[in-house]
């Protein structure tokens, strides 16, 4: 019970807010993203924090989750969940094709490879133009309806996502405090170290690298499905780097933290509106700012600041160090 | 048949001179100080639009080009300075994002100064084309090959054979070590910054009458300039100057003959491959990992 009470707060807190504000701009609009990209940001958290594997091409496989249901649902009039689901066939078929060799790699030649990844995917989604509709995207896509109930307007798809959102960090939190977990965080700690202690490093990052891939096809099908509409521009290379940086930003290694860095970059981009031309100098800035000056990410730099804030005012209240 | 492969050599190779000299500026940056930095094409970006402006308010073309290498070679040191000297210790992670948000705070800059206009220099020498066995060659391509051997050359020297070039490769060796012999470990990671910054900076210059460059110019050069060192192997310069050049000639060859849109495709994906034959790039060491 303990464990998961914060994810008990935040669920409360994301199925109460619709209630109070039930037409804010901010929340069922900006929200139902912020919501994709905490599915997102909370899988690649599990590769990268915890189990130490950078990859900056993320973004090929929510494109190949949200082209494929995008393609099999208006070419193919495929139902949109079973698009949805040989999707994420798709991408665990290619992300296990993928993941052996590219995660022989360390560091910055693993950074590169995934890079080219991510870039070889949105060139091919550019470039079959028969297939995908090219630059211009491909519209007209269905929604999605849960046994007769259509998932047709804002505040319906904040509810849709949102449960996907609380859903996926839910399953993360589990999975880190699971025996498979210890071995993804030993792995982190040194490849040798957890090879030793009889654990299988290749496959467990393996293992993370192909989930991580397959949640965010599941994103991308919700995307696809919300937009009515998908273009290759939604899946290049800068939103890849869009979820590293929500990832590192919000501290890496913590659900929460990953949870937290989505949803602020979510809404900085709204938020800095009123700086007109000088949006991307800001936003170049925060970023700069915020990973000098708080360099294990905001969310986690912050909870110790709280912690020492505490001890500060009220030193007596727990003994020191008696946690963990 | 053979005339065109010429010809796409020729672009090749020229595109391939301006990957390598970036590829370079990466390989300096990061023997001096670990840091992959992603800002590296916007020093490209800087040099190329800042030569244009200097040129159209009149100065003449040679002293543009000099004021707009010391503008970049400024932009550089303040990187250090600002950006990735208050940050020392940072994970790798933390510093490539550090290095993105330096990058979109300097193409945040150049939109306010330059806006989105597409901006080009007349070429150095003329745009009359010379035929050779079938191919034609523009004097600004010799222009561009001419210029990188040079510098690529002097680079080399400069690290091999003076006093400053074997300090901050000693820098690069062991840092602690450097500081305890006398050298000043903070003015090398300076001086290497500006100097990677000078060589994204002439490079812009270099290619801007070819290509043209707009305030976004610098990501695909930057993304190709990254590429070329982890394709020859991080940290060799040599590897940097061949992973550059065969990059150029694959792509301009990939696009000549398969197809123009699938060329970078095709680039990314022979790089994968090497990757995965060569898990630390053509020239790179086995890196032994250490528990």
């Amino acid at each position: 019970m303990k464990r998961l009470s914060g994810f008990y707060l935040l669920s409360l807190v994301a199925l109460i807010l619709p209630q109070i504000f039930p037409d804010n701009y901010y929340l069922t609009v900006v929200g139902v993203f912020a919501a994709l990209h905490i599915i997102l940001a909370v899988g690649l958290n599990l590769l990268m924090g915890y189990c130490g594997q950078i990859s900056l091409g993320h973004a090929a496989f929510f494109g190949l989750g949200a082209y494929s249901s995008a393609i099999l649902t208006t070419r193919y009039q495929l139902d949109p969940w079973l698009a949805m689901i040989s999707g994420m066939v798709l991408v665990f078929i290619i992300a296990n094709l993928i993941a052996r060799p590219i995660l022989k790699l360390k560091g910055h030649y693993l950074a590169m490879a995934t890079l080219g990844f991510g870039i070889i995917v949105h060139i091919i989604f550019v470039q079959t133009e028969a297939l995908s509709g090219g630059p211009d995207g491909l519209g007209d896509i269905p929604t999605l309806s849960i046994a007769g109930w259509a998932v047709d307007s804002d505040i319906r798809w904040y509810y849709v996502t949102t449960i996907s959102a609380l859903g996926s960090i839910l399953l993360s939190l589990n999975l880190i405090a699971s025996r498979s977990g210890r071995a993804i965080r030993a792995v982190h700690g040194s490849e040798f170290a957890a090879q030793m202690m009889g654990i299988n490093s290749n496959k467990t990052k393996v293992m993370v690298f192909v989930f991580a891939a397959v949640l965010a096809s599941f994103a991308g099908s919700l995307f696809a499905y919300q937009q009515n509409f998908v273009s290759p521009d939604s899946f290049s290379f800068f939103f890849s780097i869009e979820l590293v940086t929500m990832v590192v930003l919000g501290g890496m290694a913590s659900t929460y933290g990953a949870v937290f860095g989505a949803i602020l970059l979510t809404f900085l981009p709204e938020l800095l509106i009123v700086f007109e031309d000088y949006e991307m100098l800001v936003y170049g800035a925060i970023l700069m700012l915020v990973m000098i000056f708080m360099p294990q990410g905001l969310f986690i730099s912050l909870g110790h600041q709280l912690t020492q804030l505490k001890k500060n005012y009220w030193p007596n209240k727990k003994p020191a160090g008696d946690q963990q | 048949m053979s005339d065109y492969i010429l010809q796409f050599l020729i672009s090749g190779i020229t595109v391939g001179s301006i990957y390598a000299l970036v590829g370079l500026g990466f390989t300096i940056i990061y023997n001096a100080s670990d840091v992959v930095n992603f800002a590296q094409g916007e020093f490209v970006m800087i040099g190329a639009m800042s030569a244009v402006s200097f040129s159209i308010a009149g100065i003449p073309l040679i002293i543009a080009i000099i004021m707009a290498m010391m503008v970049t070679v400024l932009v550089g040191f303040a990187l250090n300075q600002f950006a990735i000297k208050p940050a020392k210790g940072a994970s790798v992670v933390t510093t490539i994002i550090i290095t993105i948000g330096a990058s979109i705070f300097l193409r945040g800059a150049a939109l306010l100064i330059w806006g989105k206009d597409f901006y080009s220099l007349p070429a150095f020498s003329g745009e009359q084309p010379i035929h050779i066995a079938g191919a034609t060659i523009l004097p600004q391509n010799l222009w561009v090959m001419g210029v990188s051997v040079l510098l690529v050359s002097a680079v080399l020297w400069f690290f091999k054979y003076t006093l400053l070039g074997k300090a901050i490769l000693a820098c690069s060796c062991n840092r602690t070590a450097a500081q305890m012999v006398g050298i000043n470990v903070g003015k090398m990671m300076l001086l290497s910054y500006g100097l990677s910054a000078m060589l994204g900076a002439l490079a812009g210059v270099l290619i801007v009458p070819i290509t043209f460059s707009s305030y976004d110019a610098g990501i695909m050069l930057g993304l190709k300039g990254f590429s070329a060192a982890i394709l020859g192997g991080i940290g060799n310069p040599i590897g940097a100057i061949v992973g550059g050049l065969l990059l150029g000639v694959l792509e301009s060859l990939g696009a000549g003959f398969i197809s123009s849109g699938y060329k970078d495709a095709i680039a990314f994906a022979i790089i994968l491959f090497v990757l995965f034959v060569r898990p630390s790039g053509l020239l790179g060491h086995e890196h032994q990992e250490r528990v």
